[in-house]
C-alpha cells in the first residue's frame, strides 16, 4: 500500500471515487436511483439539486453511514460495503448537521478525532496545534465550542475531518447558515487543500455562485438521478448561450420535483436545525 | 492494491495490520470515547451534584422509616446498612439506564456521526460509552460512601474492598448503559425512549435485592430477581462495602454473571450501533 504514484499528476487523472449504479430506497421512495460517477484525484466535485433530490443520501452511502440497496462504489480502491473500515480511514466527512461537540473545547474535539482515527500519539500535539493555527482557532482552542460562532464551528469541523489526512473529503452544505466572510474562509481552505495537497473534495451546496466559482465539475441530481455532469461551462452550454447555473438548475430539474421529491418534515427540520445551529 | 498516491508532504497514517497494533488502537479508540465524557463532566460538574440528591432522599427518608419495620433486614445487618449497598447500585443504574437518551440526543444533533464515520470499530465506540457510564457510576459511589459514613453505616474501607466495589460499579453501570444503547438503536426517538426507560427502570430496581431481601418475595418474583443482573451487583456491594456484609451467591459467580452479561450486551450493541447513523 505504499506510495507508488508521487507524480500521479504527470500520469493523467487518477480515479479516486468510482460509483456504479448505486441505489437506495426507503420503502416506496427511491432516494438514490442508479447513480454512476467517477471522480478524479484533486477534483473539487460539486453536487447540486433540489432539497430531497438525494444528495445527502448519496453522501451517506459513500461515507459508509448508510448501506446501499443495490449497486457499488469504491473510494481509493476500497469497496464501501465490503471494506467500510478501509474506506473510513481514507475519508473525511463534514456533515450537514452540527458535528463538533459543544460541551468540549476545540482542542478536545480535535483530540477526540485524533484518537478515533489512530493518529500516532507522538504526532497528535503537533498536528492539532497545526490544525488550530491553519483554521484560525489557536486563540479559542481551550474555549468550549458552545461559545464559538457558526463560522468557527465549521472551521473546527473541517479541521477535525482533516486530522488524519484523508484522501477524499465530503462536505455536505459546508456554507449553510454562514455569513459571506465565513463562507469565503471555508472555500479558501478547500481550495488550499486541493492546490497544495491534491486532495479530492465532494461538496454539496445550494449556492450556485459558489459552486460555479469553486467546483471543477458539477453533477446535478434530481429525484435520485444524475441529470447532468460536467464543468460549469459545459452545463450552461446545454441550456443556452447566456445561461447561468441557476438557469441550468431550473431548466433541467423537473418542475414538480419539490412536491414529489420525498422531502418531508424530517428533512425540513434537519435543514432548519442545521441553519440555526450554524447561524 | 496501490491506489493511494499520497503526496510526499503528507504521508498517510496507515500501518501494516498486526494483532498488537489492532489491540492498541482499539484501546485508544475506546479511551477516546470515555475521555471525551470525562472532559464533559469536568466542564460541567453541576450534573454530578444534582445526581447526589436522589440517593440522599432514599437513604434519609425511605431508609430511616423502613429501618423501623421489623423483619425487613435479613440477619444481623441494620436495615440502613443493607439499604446503603442497594441504593448505591440503584443510583448507578439510574444514571446508566438513561445513557441511550444522550446517544439519541447526540444523534439528533449530528455529533454521533463524527464517531460513526471514523474507522473505530463499533465495539470500541460502545465499550467507550459503557466505561464512561462506569465513571459516572463511580462518582455516585463516592457520594453514597460519604453519605453512608455520615449516617453511621458500617463501611469497610479496606483498599481491596473498595477496588472490588469499583469493579462491580463499572461492570454494572456499563452493562445497563449498553442495554440502554441497544434500546436507543431500536426506538431512535427521545419520546419513545422516555416511556421505555421508565418502564424498564422500575422492574429492574424492584425485582432485585436492592431494597429488600429476595426471601420476602413471592416465588415468581424471586425467580425473576435471580435473572436480574442488578441482584448480583448488589450482592457484591453488600459483601464488599459493608463491614457486616456477606455474599449470598459468592463473588466469583456474581462477577462472572456481570462480566458475561456485559460482554454479550456490548457485542449486540456493537452490531446494532450503525443503525444510529440513519
Amino acid at each position: 500500500m505504499a506510495d507508488t504514484s508521487a507524480n500521479a499528476q504527470a500520469q493523467g487523472p487518477v480515479v479516486v471515487v468510482e460509483v456504479a449504479a448505486l441505489t437506495r430506497t426507503f420503502g416506496d421512495l427511491t432516494a438514490v436511483d442508479h447513480v454512476t460517477l467517477t471522480i478524479n484525484r484533486g477534483e473539487i466535485f460539486g453536487l447540486i439539486g433540489p432539497n430531497g433530490a438525494g444528495k445527502s443520501t448519496l453522501i451517506k452511502m459513500l461515507t459508509t453511514l448508510l448501506p446501499p440497496t443495490s449497486g457499488t462504489a469504491s473510494i481509493a480502491g476500497y469497496d464501501i460495503v465490503t471494506q467500510p473500515a478501509d474506506v473510513r480511514r481514507r475519508i473525511g466527512y463534514v456533515p450537514q448537521l452540527l458535528s463538533a461537540d459543544g460541551s468540549l473545547t476545540g482542542y478536545e474535539n480535535l483530540l477526540l478525532s485524533a484518537r478515533l482515527y489512530g493518529v500516532p500519539w507522538r504526532e497528535r500535539k503537533e498536528r492539532i496545534a497545526g490544525a488550530l493555527r491553519r483554521m484560525g482557532l489557536a486563540e479559542a482552542a481551550h474555549h468550549l465550542v458552545a461559545h464559538y460562532s457558526g463560522g468557527m464551528i465549521r472551521r473546527l469541523e473541517i479541521a477535525q475531518s482533516l486530522l488524519h489526512r484523508p484522501e477524499v473529503l465530503f462536505l455536505d452544505e459546508p456554507t449553510v447558515g454562514l455569513d459571506p466572510g465565513a463562507r469565503e474562509t471555508v472555500w479558501e481552505r478547500v481550495l488550499d487543500l486541493r492546490d497544495r495537497f491534491h486532495r479530492t473534495m465532494i461538496v454539496t451546496s445550494h449556492h450556485m455562485d459558489e459552486v460555479e466559482e469553486f467546483c471543477d465539475r458539477i453533477a446535478l441530481i434530481d429525484r435520485g438521478r444524475i441529470v447532468a455532469v460536467g464543468t460549469a461551462a459545459e452545463l450552461k452550454a446545454r441550456v443556452g448561450p447566456d445561461a447561468t447555473l441557476d438557469d441550468v438548475f431550473i431548466n433541467l430539474v423537473a418542475p414538480t420535483s419539490e412536491t414529489e421529491s420525498g422531502e418531508n418534515y424530517v428533512d425540513v427540520r434537519r435543514a432548519r436545525r442545521a441553519a440555526r445551529d450554524h447561524g | 492494491m496501490s491506489t493511494s498516491g499520497e503526496p510526499a508532504a503528507l504521508p498517510a497514517t496507515t500501518a501494516e495490520w498486526s494483532p498488537v497494533l489492532a489491540l492498541a488502537s482499539f484501546v485508544t479508540q475506546t479511551w477516546a470515547v470515555t475521555a471525551a465524557e470525562v472532559q464533559k463532566l469536568r466542564h460541567d460538574p453541576f450534573e454530578l451534584l444534582t445526581r447526589a440528591i436522589q440517593p440522599v432522599l432514599w437513604l434519609m427518608l425511605f431508609g430511616e422509616v423502613m429501618a423501623r419495620v421489623r423483619g425487613v433486614a435479613p440477619g444481623n445487618i441494620p436495615y440502613l446498612d443493607f439499604l446503603a449497598a442497594g441504593i448505591l447500585a440503584q443510583s448507578a443504574l439510574f444514571v446508566a439506564i438513561f445513557y441511550g437518551i444522550s446517544a439519541i440526543w447526540e444523534r439528533d444533533l449530528g455529533v454521533l456521526q463524527r464517531y460513526l464515520v471514523s474507522p473505530a470499530p463499533r465495539g470500541a465506540l460502545v465499550l467507550g460509552k459503557a466505561l464512561s457510564a462506569g465513571v459516572r457510576g463511580l462518582s455516585q459511589a463516592l457520594i453514597v460512601y460519604v453519605l453512608a459514613l455520615l449516617l453511621g453505616v458500617g463501611i469497610d474501607l479496606a483498599p481491596l474492598n473498595i477496588l472490588g466495589v469499583a469493579a462491580a460499579i463499572v461492570l454494572g453501570s456499563g452493562l445497563f448503559a449498553t442495554l440502554s444503547l441497544i434500546i436507543a438503536c431500536i426506538v431512535k426517538t427521545r419520546e419513545r425512549f422516555m416511556g421505555i426507560g421508565q418502564v424498564l427502570t422500575m422492574p429492574i430496581f424492584f425485582a432485585s435485592n436492592a431494597i429488600y431481601p429476595l426471601s420476602l418475595m413471592p416465588a415468581w418474583l424471586n425467580v425473576i430477581s435471580h435473572v436480574n443482573p442488578l441482584t448480583y451487583e448488589v450482592d457484591i456491594l453488600r459483601a464488599l462495602m459493608l463491614t457486616e456484609g456477606a455474599s449470598d451467591y459468592g463473588l466469583p459467580l456474581d462477577f462472572g454473571i456481570l462480566a458475561a452479561t456485559a460482554a454479550v450486551l456490548v457485542a449486540v450493541a456493537a452490531r446494532m450501533y450503525r443503525r444510529m447513523s440513519y
